[in-house]
This record gives C-alpha cells, structure tokens and sequence, in this order.
C-alpha cells in the first residue's frame, strides 16, 4: 500500500499541473497583499462605512491577521477549483492517458488504488492548505503586522485580542483542510465516470457553485435543504471567529460563539467524505475499463 | 438662529445673579482640572454595545493640555462612541467659549450635585449643549451629557477615586445611542444565520451603548510627548 | 507442455451487444499464441478479461493453473501486458516510467537494471526525456519494457504494431521471437493482420464477434495439404458448370467475393489451371491461399455468402 501511495505521490508532484495551483495562489495572495500595502487605508474605510455611523474605531485594523481573514473568505472560494484540478483528474485522467488499464492490471486491487489516489489527492490538498496558511497568515503578518482582529459580520462586530486569534486560524485551517478534502472527495468520486479530467473538473465545480448559490440565497425554500448541503459546511471555519459574550456583554476570550456548529459541520464533512470514497470503490470495483 | 440666540439671551439674564455663581463655580472646577498638564493612564475598557462583541481590553490613555486626548491600545484595535471618548471633562472646559446656565440639583449615585449647562458660544462648535452634574463640595464633575450635531448625545458618568485631588476618575461610563448595523450576508459570506446568534446581546436590545473605562496607574505631569497624539 | 492459461466459456455481455461469446481457448508454456480476429472481434475484450480490467459474464479464466477471479494478485504480478495503445505517464521520462511500474510490478530494481532494460528496447539514450518527446515506435518499445521489466512469466501485447512503421513493427516481431526463443517466454498477441500473426505464432486463435472461428497449430493451419484456391473467370456460371462436371466437383467450396472456391493440396494447382484450360473457361485469376489466410478471409469479407451452389 505504502509503495503506491508513494508512486501516486511521484506523480502529482511531477505533473507541472499540480504547479499550477501553488502558483495561482502565490499569486492571487501576493496581488491582494501589494494591493492593500498600497491602498489599505481606501479598502478599509470602505469597509468600515457602515459601522462608522456611531462608532470610531482606533488602531490598526489592517493587520495580517484581518488581511488572512479577507483572504481565506476571498480563496476558500477558488481553492475548490484548484483541488478540483487534481482530484477530478485523479482517475479520469489516467484514463484520458491510457494509464488506467496498465495501472488496473498490476498486483494491486482496485480498492486499495482508489485509496492511494485519494490519499495522494489529500496530502496535495493538505500541502496547498499549508502553502496557503503560509501565504495568507505567515506573510501577511511578516508585512503587516500582527494586532487585534476586527471583523463585521452581518448583524454585529467581532473584535478579537491579538493573543486570542492564532489558536482560531489554526482551527480555521484545519477545518478548511476538512472543507477542501471534501471537495477533493466530489472531485474524486465524479472522476471515476469519465475519461477525461474537464468533464469531472467541471461538474465538481458546477455542483460547488451551485450549491453555494442554493447556500447563500435567504429564500425559506432553500432554507430547508440548506443544513444538507455540504457547502453550507464548507464555511463554518467562520465561526472560529465568533466569539461568546458574557451577561454583561464582554467577549469571553477563547470562547466560540457556537462551536456546536463546527461540530456538526465536521461531522456533515466528515461523512461526505466517507459516502464519496465509498461510492468510488464501490462504483469503480464494478466498472469494466474500456479506456 | 437669532430667535433662539435671543432667547438664550433672556434665559441668560434672568438667571443672572444665579449665573454668576454657576460660571464661578465651573471656574473653580476648571482651576481645579488646570492643575494637571498632562497625564498618562493605564485602564482596562470595556466595550458593551448591542453589535459588539469584544472583550474586556487594556488601553493606555494619554492628555496634554489644552485638548489632546488619545486613547490607545497596545497594537490593538479598539472600538469607541464616535466623538465620544476624546472628549474629556477638562476638554470639555477648557475654553472659556460658553455661557454656563445652572438648571437646579439632582443626585447622582447618592450623590448630591449641581446641574450646570453649557451653552458653547461658538456656533461651529460642535458640541450643542452640554449638562454637568457637580459634585459642589469637592469639586468634581460626576456626570456629563452632551449633546453633538453630528453623533447624538452621550452621557459620561464619572467615579472617582485615588486621584480625585486632580479631578481625575478612577471610572468612566459612556452611554450613547448607537445606530443600527446590518451588512448583508452577501457581503459577510455568511450562510446560515437564520437563529439569532447574539441572544445574550439580544437582551440588551433596548440598552444604549457603553463604553466603561477603569483607569488605574495616573502619572500626572510628567510630561506627554506631542507625538502620542498624532 | 503444460498449459498457462485456461480459459473456458468466457462471455461478455454490454448491454446490446455480445462482445465475447463462449470462448474457449489455451495456451501452453513457451507457446506465441496469435489471437486473431478484426478490429471488433472481441480480442480486446477477451483480453482485458484477462486481466480483470472487465468483468466477465460468465466463464472461467484460469492462469499458472490459478482462478483469475480468486488469485488476481499472484497472477496479475507474473503478467506483463502492453494493452493497445503503449499508453505512459507522458509527462514522465523513461527512466522513471520503468521505475514506477517495476515498483508496481513489486520489484524494485537498480538503477543498472533499469537502465539494461532501456538498453534492451533500444532506448538508453533516451532514458531521462521525457515521453512525451517520444514517437509512437519509441513509446511502443518503452511500453514492452515496462511490460518486460519485472520478468514475468506471461506476456500479453494486444495489438503491439499498431501504429507503427514497417521497421516498428519489424523491431517488435524480432523482440517477441527473441522473447520466445531465448528467454522462453510464453507471448500472447493479438492482431488483426495475419501478416504479422503468421511469422511468429506457434499457435493460432481466430474470433469472430465474440465466437471462436478456429483454433490450432500454426503449422497445421498453414498445411499446404489444405489450400484454398479462388477463380475469378469471365463466365463464372460456365466455370462452375465445367468444374460441377470433373473430377474437382468434391473439392468446390461456398463461393464469396464473386469467386468460384476450391480446396486442394498446393500440388495440384497446375493440374487445375491445366484443367481449366482444357473446359475452355476463360480465366482471369487464380489465387491460392493456405487455410489460416483462408479463415482470415472470411471474416474480413464479412462472410459473404452469394449463393451456395455445393451439391
């Protein structure tokens, strides 16, 4: 087992492809950041209207740590796009090639090579996390600074003490890596039905979009659905951010407004993970391979 | 605006001999606030407004004569009633620009004060009115109401302590109004809300704003550099 | 001899159609066995069967005296297969395709070992670059290397020449008769040329939509004691009436492509051509073929029956 992983491994690393993602989020991050080192102030004013009504706010709100927090909610949008790339292709890709069948017909069982795929499929999806947290985070606070951190939500603003926010982005990235190792399972699953990887890339991201469409939009309908659908999980790396108060109205440092939430949502992810893995051996240990 | 002058006018003269002693005692007040160039202090503030959720924070807070005023919070963000917290007591009589108008006593926390109004004579300022609740004998402003053109009224009420002697307090409370906030969830990405999140806030709903801010720690004049207020 | 594959009653069912129909065939140690048919015939289909790439129907597949469907993974780990197309991580070069299939193939091989297999299909100079840089003889070759690469015991080339130019496809016969007789290995092949098939097998296997047509030696196929012989005349109607009445009536064959058949030992066809001469049929073609090209003929010619005319 280990012998194929490692070969699934060599693979996605050799593949100028999987490049592709680490540069896109090199650069997407750095244009953000030399954006807002240079025109900070506009952005944050812009952002700051609506509170600015009543109250002032002092201090350096620009600091890496909001500066990460834009930037997660701007890329955990796009990043499924980039795991997509990988994961949709893992199977219909080497079918498009013409590697499936010689892959198929070695000593190993299918089982077991949809599990090294998926693994190699995580650990790439994993890595990009972490080239990300390292972008987003590290960096930004290597620029920016670090500080309090300022956040508006839709009904009220959080204000997060500057000791009180890495142990969240820590959170936050490793329910994102859940979140993306999810998508990387849709992924995954789609690209056993077909025999090239833009079919699998594209419906990942159309199922993605579309739900999140379903997700966002406050109509009671969709209301309903909405606790199922996996995307209305994929964002619950958020409430990390939120923070309980106490009677009187203090924020109760290294509290989490509802971390009942990021329970169920981890659970939710946790077992669509499960359901695309299986159906994918299931489907895949059953299908005749005629690429 | 000259009707309204003119009946400043009459309201001033007919409360003139009463007056008289109103202006002298906010002097006294004021000498007493004099006394003090500068100061720093630490405090610890806390923030209780319905849309905020942050904690108890420390600041350091710094003055200079005539009207400098800043409060900072190490690397830190913090969130203050627009207009509000910079407008100190001594600021608030620092200039002479007003006519000070007594409007009887009141008690405030148990304490026996006289109620004094100030009209500011400028009218760009923009301050439109404020109310001062002195304690007489020892010569301390307990509560303040002012009314603004631009962020409503606030109140601050003030505790003393250790450094009453300078007319320092230990305790301020901000009240205000607070305007309501809303993004809209396209905007905050934010996809499942339909429950109320703050329900400990909720209750709140019909507070004002508060800012409180304990200060501990005064150092008086020993000098603030001008550059803290920039 | 002992016999390394045993396959009995295999059956593929797609969904409309019948792509392997009862087939059952075997293969002996050291044999190259020539697995013949056209394009569709099902030769793809019984192989990947083979190797558990498609599931069969029905029918058993037994391989090194093993049920494929109980013992895959020893089986699977003593084949080595080029399936159509040489189809390789493209983006990968040589060197390190060889490598990461021995390493599938549960071998982990030096780097020298790696690079005399290289040498071996003739692409050593090429180890580093790579596959996508290829040409498709290249790719071929690289593919049989990885085939060979874990010395497997079965070697199974669906189609190896397709694609290629002649040299290609001279390089990869030379390379399967090296197989075979140096390194006695068994080779299973499968074309629709019987060109290629002919010079190489030991034993030969025709289908035809999924039925086996005929099995058999090579050598007895190509018994020159069986040759068919096709007239094309300038009154076939006249010809066959001539022939109905001679001593060659018992030797007639279903007629197909507009020709009259015979079958006959090579020996006699200048008494035929004499005979025919002596009937005054007017002949335009006589085209002698032995029984292996003979099956191949009917079934590129789609079975045309025109008329049976056989007493």
């Amino acid at each position: 087992m280990w012998t194929i992983i490692q070969i699934e491994l060599f693979k996605i690393f050799r593949r100028p492809r999987t490049y592709i993602a680490f540069g896109a989020i090199a650069a997407l991050i750095g244009i953000i950041q030399f954006g807002l080192k240079l025109d900070g102030k506009s952005y944050t004013d812009f952002l700051m209207k609506d509170i600015g009504g009543s109250m002032e706010i002092e201090g350096n709100v620009l600091n890496g740590y909001l500066i990460c927090y834009i930037m997660l909610q701007l890329l955990l949008v796009h990043v499924p796009l980039l795991v997509a790339l990988i994961a949709a292709d893992m199977i219909s890709g080497e079918a498009n090639m013409g590697t499936l069948r010689l892959l198929l017909s070695k000593p190993y069982s299918r089982t077991e090579l949809l599990l090294a795929k998926f693994f190699a499929a995580t650990v790439y999806t994993l890595m990009l996390l972490v080239w990300l947290a390292f972008l987003a985070l590290v960096v930004s606070i290597w620029i920016f600074g670090v500080g309090d951190l300022f956040l508006m939500k839709s009904s009220y603003v959080v204000l997060l003490n500057e000791a009180d926010v890495f142990w969240r982005y820590t959170g936050a990235f490793c329910f994102a890596a859940l979140a993306m190792v999810t998508v990387a399972a849709l992924g995954f699953f789609l690209s056993i039905f077909s025999e090239n990887s833009i079919g699998p890339i594209v419906a990942t991201m159309s199922i993605i979009v579309f739900f999140t469409i379903l997700s966002t939009l406050n109509i009671p309908v969709f209301n309903i659905i909405k606790p199922y659908l996996f995307t209305t999980h994929l964002n619950s790396w958020k409430e990390f951010f939120d923070i309980k108060v106490s009677d009187t109205n203090d924020a109760i440092i290294g509290s989490i407004q509802n971390p009942q939430r990021i329970i169920n949502s981890v659970f939710v992810l946790i077992l669509h993970i499960v359901g695309f893995v299986g159906a994918s051996i299931w489907v895949f240990n059953k299908k005749d391979v005629l690429s | 605006m000259q009707k309204c002058f003119l009946f400043v006018l009459v309201f001033q003269l007919s409360f003139l001999a009463n007056a008289q002693d109103i202006n002298a005692l906010v002097k006294r007040v004021k000498t007493k606030l004099d006394l003090v160039n500068d100061y720093e202090a630490d405090g610890n503030m806390k923030t209780d407004v319905i849309f905020i959720k942050a904690p108890i924070g420390k600041v350091k807070v710094y003055f200079k004569k005539p009207n400098h005023f800043r409060l900072k919070k190490n690397g830190g963000i913090s969130l203050l009633p627009k207009g509000g917290v910079s407008v100190n007591m001594s600021s608030l009589i620092a200039t002479n620009d007003f006519v000070a108008i007594a409007a009887g006593e009141s008690i405030v926390n148990g304490t026996n004060t006289k109620v004094v109004k100030l009209l500011p004579s400028n009218d760009n300022s923009d301050i439109v009115l404020t109310t001062l609740y002195i304690d007489e004998p020892n010569l301390l402003v307990k509560k303040a109401i002012t009314t603004t053109k631009e962020n409503g009224t606030y109140e601050m009420e003030m505790r003393y302590g250790a450094f009453a002697q300078y007319g320092l307090p230990e305790k301020v409370i901000f009240s205000f109004n607070t305007k309501d906030y809303k993004l809209p969830k396209g905007v905050t990405l934010e996809f499942d809300d339909n429950e109320k999140p703050i329900s400990d806030a909720q209750k709140m709903k019909n507070r004002k704003g508060r800012v409180e801010i304990t200060y501990s720690n005064y150092i008086i004049n020993k000098g603030v550099s001008d550059s803290m207020f920039k | 001899m002992q016999q390394i594959v045993q396959v009995t009653d295999l059956t593929k069912q797609f969904k409309n159609l019948t792509a392997v129909d009862g087939l059952s065939f075997s293969v002996n140690e050291g044999d190259v066995y020539g697995f013949l048919g056209q394009n569709g015939a099902g030769k793809s289909t019984s192989i990947r069967m083979m190797l558990t790439l498609i599931e069969p129907s029905n029918g058993e597949i037994e391989i090194f005296g093993m049920k494929l469907a109980k013992h895959r993974r020893e089986i699977l780990s003593q084949i080595g297969a080029v399936i159509e197309k040489p189809d390789i991580y493209k983006y990968l070069s040589a060197y390190d395709n060889l490598k990461l299939f021995a390493k599938l193939s549960g071998i982990n091989p030096s780097s020298q070992q790696l690079m005399d297999q290289l040498e071996m299909v003739g692409l050593a100079h090429r180890a580093n670059d790579k596959v996508k840089t290829f040409s498709q003889g290249m790719k071929q070759r690289l593919g049989i290397g990885i085939a060979l690469v874990h010395n497997p015991r079965l070697i199974i080339l669906d189609e190896p020449t397709n694609g290629l130019d002649p040299q290609g496809i001279a390089d990869i016969r030379n390379l399967i008769l090296h197989l075979s007789r140096e390194s006695k290995k068994t080779v299973i092949v499968s074309s629709h040329l019987l060109s290629e098939i002919e010079q190489i097998a030991t034993r030969v296997l025709i289908i035809d939509k999924g039925k086996k047509l005929v099995e058999g030696n090579a050598n007895e196929l190509f018994d020159p004691s069986q040759t068919i012989v096709e007239l094309q005349t300038m009154d076939n109607v006249f010809a066959l009436q001539q022939l109905k009445q001679s001593k060659w009536l018992n030797n007639l064959q279903a007629p197909r492509n507009n020709a009259i058949v015979l079958k006959l030992d090579r020996k006699e066809i200048p008494i035929l051509h004499t005979d025919l001469a002596q009937m005054q049929v007017q002949l335009l073609s006589l085209q002698p073929r032995h029984s292996l090209e003979d099956y191949f003929l009917q079934i590129t010619s789609n079975n045309q029956h025109v008329d049976h005319y056989t007493n």
